[in-house]
Parts: structure tokens; sequence; C-alpha cells
């Protein structure tokens, strides 16, 4: 059997005969949102698990503040921080293998980056020395969408393509709340379940969309029940657990990878950050807001279950942010090179040939480049 | 030497049969968009692929065009070949931002190593009667957007070659098809079709000595007609056929202008934004001492597209074509 003919033959009958197609009762998300950490959920968590995700949030979040750092010493364009989103960013990246593919979008680099891209690369656009600064081939992660939820379709579409070609492969995608109201979320979505695509979308619902909070986006009960609609089943997580996203995102995985279709997976979290460095938050939101949302932070709610229960102590909790500083520090030291540029570059990937037309721009920019160098070589 | 038997064909029917050679001779070549399926199209273009090549291959997609356009995209990544068809022109527009924004930019800002070989199949313009959102002549847009070559073939043959082509092209081809030609016919031989390629290149479909009209697609057989018409009037007129408007044949156009002296640019589309200013700008730029009167443009009045019952008015037609000629600045040389 193809693919296409698993889909069924489902046809509209007259009345009294009609039926719902699917039961939707399992597909509902929970009534609260799934945690781990503090619960007795967390026994069965694998410590090895805990202690990486511990790892790698806290390396997480200091790059996070040293790519902030770096717009302020104008070595960034921008930076869209996702400090206090570390638990999923992170989480989404441990559970692929790795011919799996991740679908950023513009506040993923963290995931980017857990995910293997050099650090350095995954900074190419907001350093702004060119837009996709590595191979998405390489470690098979799509380019930052900077466009909201447009990477939502290419996700469908090559998990689709993965498995009319028969090869194992899961697509995971990322967007956030502000995303779930573009079209391109909905038409992906339905693609996705019409298909039955081997794909996986993770929500961040980190409260606002820049500055308009969730309240003027939806009215749906919540954007994990948005799923329901589609025929796949939505969950619901605590967004700054880590253990749970990653249980969660595991489960949804291993469905897709089983044959079993597409999930929606909503996680609750909080943008601790303005949207960029070049947003004011407090045009919008209060501290206290803020700081309720501190108490729970993803790595205090990891770290308190690791202490608790003798996992992490003193000398683990130092080696973790010695590790974090060292990246930073590698970071700070290679983005504080100047990136080499070529102006004609511009013209060499636009097609895999140049048409007639840009190859007489590209003799213009050399000429003017010349005349540049001239006149700078003339000055006194 | 055996002959072969070349009988009418439309160019509805050399379009089928170039995706479906090109679908037998590379498995990743896959059909898909709204009743592509089991119908085979409004315009029956894929009459008979799902049949031959199974739902997985000529797939009948939500109705979605950004949807069906995105996940193109992500089949493109995995190193499929797609050939997505959009059922109108108006309807082609909700797939815009994929096509700007991803299709048009993904191997310029991956530095080449994430190139989209996809073709996207619009049928355009107008003179089938249509009810409105049916008759669009939206090149512009597309000629607008760096990064995607723009295609359209004006006769039987080049349908069939220009679609291949297109098709094996490593970039991303909006391939606009004529739709009131789609059932015009010509003498061409299925078993030996002709290949066009590179994709770029212009073609004198009629030469002439006293000006030359620049045209494209669903506006060749008008020209045709108007260069028929001129001889009465003593002008003998070349019909250059663009067949791709990006990249742009400078050499062939220009090389006819200099020879003839004199230029108008035929379309559909409105004038104002419109291909023609382009092209008579590009002309004036590379011709200006070979012309003897300014590059003119016969183009649609810049409405929306009329209803069907008014089309006649908007469309160029010979009349409107004969005039421009007659405006060509002829008294100079009497």
């Amino acid at each position: 059997m193809t693919v296409m003919e698993q889909r069924g033959t489902y046809r509209p009958t007259p009345p009294p005969a009609w039926q719902p197609r699917t039961d939707p009762a399992p597909l509902l998300p929970d009534a609260e949102p799934y945690r781990v950490l503090g619960t007795e959920a967390a026994a069965k968590a694998d410590p090895d698990l805990l202690r990486r995700l511990y790892a790698e949030l806290v390396k997480g979040r200091r790059y996070n503040a040293q790519a902030t750092a770096l717009t302020k010493q104008g070595r960034l364009a921008v930076y869209p921080s996702s400090t206090g989103q570390e638990a999923c960013e992170i989480a989404a990246a441990l559970v692929l293998e790795e011919h799996d593919w991740l679908f950023p979008s513009y506040r993923d680099t963290l995931a980017v980056v857990a995910r293997g891209v050099d650090p350095v690369e995954a900074l190419t656009l907001l350093r702004g020395d060119w837009h996709t600064g590595y191979d998405p081939y390489e470690h098979r992660v799509a380019p930052l969408s900077t466009p909201l939820a447009t990477q939502l379709p290419h996700a469908v579409g090559l998990a689709h393509a993965a498995r009319l070609k028969g090869d194992d492969v899961v697509a995971l995608a990322m967007v956030g709340d502000g995303g779930t109201s573009e079209g391109d979320f909905h038409e992906a979505l339905n693609f996705a379940a019409v298909w039955q695509a081997p794909v996986v979308f993770l929500v961040q619902n980190n409260g606002f969309a820049i500055s308009v909070p969730l309240a003027k986006q939806t009215a749906a009960p919540s954007l994990a029940h948005k799923a329901v609609g589609y025929g796949m089943p939505g969950r619901l997580v605590d967004g700054n657990d880590a253990a749970a996203v990653h249980e969660v995102l595991a489960d949804a995985v291993r469905r897709a990878r089983a044959g079993g279709g597409p999930t929606l997976v909503e996680a609750i979290t909080y943008r601790v950050d303005a949207h960029t460095n070049a947003d004011d938050a407090t045009r919008y939101r209060g501290d206290a807001e803020v700081e309720a949302w501190r108490e729970h932070d993803p790595i205090a709610l990891l770290e308190r279950e690791l202490t608790g229960r003798g996992l992490l102590d003193e000398a683990g909790a130092e080696t973790a942010r010695e590790d974090a500083e060292t990246m930073a520090a590698d970071l700070r030291a290679r983005m504080n090179q100047d990136a080499e540029l070529d102006p004609m570059d511009l013209f060499t990937h636009v097609y895999a040939e140049p048409t007639p037309q840009l190859l007489e721009q590209r003799e213009q920019l050399r000429a003017e480049l010349a005349a540049e160098a001239e006149s700078e070589g003339a000055r006194p | 030497m055996t002959t072969v038997a070349v009988k009418p064909a439309t160019m509805a029917q050399a379009l089928t049969r170039a995706l479906r050679d090109a679908m037998t001779d590379d498995p990743s070549v896959h059909v898909m968009g709204e009743d592509v399926g089991t119908l085979g199209g409004v315009f029956r273009i894929t009459d008979g692929l799902a049949k031959e090549f199974g739902e997985d291959r000529c797939t009948d997609t939500p109705l979605a065009e950004a949807g069906i356009l995105g996940t193109a995209v992500g089949m493109a990544m995995y190193g499929l070949r797609p050939v997505v068809e959009m059922q109108f022109d108006a309807f082609a527009y909700p797939a815009f931002e994929q096509l700007v924004s991803h299709v048009a930019k993904m191997r310029n800002r991956t530095r080449g190593t994430m190139p989209l070989p996809l073709t996207i199949r619009i049928p355009y313009g107008g003179g089938i009667g249509g009810v409105e959102h049916h008759s669009d002549a939206s090149e512009a847009y597309y000629m607008a957007t760096p990064g995607l070559h723009v295609v359209t073939p004006a006769t039987v043959a080049d349908a069939y070659g220009l679609l291949r082509a297109s098709i094996a092209s490593d970039d991303p081809v909006v391939f606009l098809e004529p739709k009131r030609l789609y059932w015009s016919k010509d003498a061409w031989n299925p078993e030996q079709p002709t290949a066009v390629e590179p994709i770029g290149r212009a073609v004198v479909r009629r030469p002439g000595r006293s000006a030359t009209l620049i045209t494209y697609g669903p506006s060749l057989a008008v020209c045709r007609e108007a260069a028929e018409a001129a001889q009465a009037e003593g002008w003998d007129l070349e019909v250059v056929d663009l067949r791709s408007l990006v990249p742009f044949d400078d050499e062939t156009v220009c090389a006819s202008v200099r020879r003839t002296g004199r230029a108008v640019v035929v379309h559909e589309s409105g004038g104002f934004g419109g291909p023609g200013g382009e092209i008579a700008a590009r002309v004036t730029e590379r011709c200006f001492h070979h012309l003897e009167a300014p590059v003119l443009r016969v183009a649609g009045f810049d409405l929306p597209y009329p209803p069907p019952m008014l089309e006649r008015h908007h469309l160029p037609g010979v009349d409107r074509i004969l005039d421009a000629v007659g405006r060509l600045q002829w008294e100079a040389e009497s």
C-alpha cells in the first residue's frame, strides 16, 4: 500500500448515518501542563539525562547572555534571546536522532547549537555577514526562519518526502505562540495530519508576540487544543520543566517514527528578556510578572531536583558553570574577529548560473570596488 | 529514412507529455496540487499521471496554496523535484510568501548548499471568458523577485521543451502557461519532442525589416496576426518570442531592434509597472542610436481584470498593435 492510500476512503453520508471521522477524546490535551520535576514522575527520570540537560541548560543560558552582550558591543546586529526558554530549546535538540531534522525559528539559535552546529556559524544571520552560516545538510538543521511559521510546511514536506522514500526521518519544527496565528501554521498542521507525516510541532508559548500577549492572539482553550481540529493529538507541557519537555517531545518523536503521525506540543514558558535587544519590554509588562516567572526558572527547577536527589553537588554545578564560561570565552574571542566579507559573493548563489543581467551587475560592482580601492590608495 | 507522422497536437497535450516523460525519466519528479490526481487537473494537464505513477507521485493536496508550495519546498530540500500546479493565476497569491521568502532565496541564503529544484506551473492570462480571479496576467510579480526563473511558452513545441527544461533546472522556475493557448493546435510530433535549452533564449518567430514586436506567451499569436495584417500597410514586422522573462535575452531582442530600428512590446499585463516598461528601458539603453522612434508598449489597461463580457476591450488586439506600429514616426522616412 502506498503512503497516500493509507489515508482511507472516508466519504460523507446523508443523515442520520453521519459519524465523526475520528474520536476526538484521545486527541485532547490534559487539563494541566505535564510536569516531572518536583512530582512523583521525577523518580523515573534517567539521572544521566537530567545531568546532561542541566549542563546544556547552563551553557545555553550563558550563550544567550554572551550573544546579548555581543549586540551591545556591536558584534551582532540583533539577538532574540531565549533566556527562560532554555528547557524547550535544549530538549528539542536532544530528542532527535542524528538523521532527523530540526526546523528552527529565529529565536531558536540555542536549539541549533545544541544540535551540533558551530556556535559562531549559528550566529551568522544575526551578525549579518550572510543569512545562513551553516550547511543545513551537515547537521540536518534548516535555516533559522524569520518569517513566522513558514518553516513548518517545509518540515512537513521534508518528513513526507523521507517517508515516501522509505527513510526513517522525523522532523521537529519550532514556532512561537504568535506564529500559531499565521496561516502557514494552520496549513502545515493540516497537511501533516492528512499525510500522517512524521512531524512534531513544538509551540513555545512564551507569553508574548513581541508585545502582544496571548489573550490578544487566540481565544482557543489552549494552543495544544488546536491539534484536535486537525485530527492529531495535542500535548500540554510545562515548558520550564526540562525533564517534562524532553519526555513529551521524545514520546511524540517515537510516535511519529512508528508511523503514528504528527503531534502538536504546547510548552508553556516565559520570555524573560525583551523580544530582542532593540525592544523595551517595560512598555508592555511589569517587573512583578517577570519576577514571578523567575521563581519558576528552568535551571533552578532542575537544580533543585538534582541537588535534592544527590545527583548534583557544588563541584558539579561549578563544572557546568566552568564549561559554560569556556564556551562563552571561545564565542567571544571568535566573534570579536571581523567577519571575512567578499562583496562578489553577492552574485554567486542567486542562481546555479548567474543570469546575463547579474553578470553585468557583477562587473559593475567589481569596477566600483576597484575605483574605491584606488581612491583609498590615493588618499594621503 | 522513415517519415514520422506529424499530427496536430494541443499545448495541453504537449504539457501532459512533458510531465509524463519527466516522471518516467526521473523518479524524483513529483506532481502535486489541487485536483491533479483523480481528476487530472481542472485543465486536464495532469490527466492520467496518478493512474500511471500512483498517488504518491501525483498527489491531490489539501486546498491551500501556501501549504502546497511550502511542503514542496520541504520535499525539494529532501532531494525530490516537485512540480506544483497552482490552479489559476489569482489562486497562486496565497503562496506568495513561500515563493518570495523561501523558494526564491533558499539557494542564496544557504550559500548554494540548499538549492530548490522545483517548478511552479501557473495557468495565467485571460481570453477564456473566465469570471473574476481567473484571468490575471501575474508575470510582473514573479519577474520582480530575484532568485526565480520566469518562463512562458507560446507554442506547442515550446510547451513541451520549456517544461522539460524547467523541471530539469536546479533553480526554481515559475512556469506560466497561457491558458487561452491550452487548446491551440500545432503540428507537433510527440514521438520526437524537441528540447529547449537553455532557459533564457528568445527566438525570432517571424523575420521582418520594418519594426520588431517583442512579445511572449498568450500574445504571440496576436502579434503574428498583426504582422500578417501589417503587410497590407507596407510594414514587414519581425516578431520576437521571449520564451523566458527571467533570464532575459537582451542579445536576441537587441539584435532584432538594431536591425529594424523600431520596437513595440506587447503583453496582456498592465502597462504601468508591467514587463513592457523594463523591456523598453533595456532596449533604449542598449539600442538608442539604432532607434528611429521611442519604444512603445501595447498592454492591457491598468485595470483590475475586467468581467468576461468586456475582456476583449482590455486585451491587446491586432488593431491596438497596428495603431502602435503606426505611431513609430514613419513620417521621417517619407
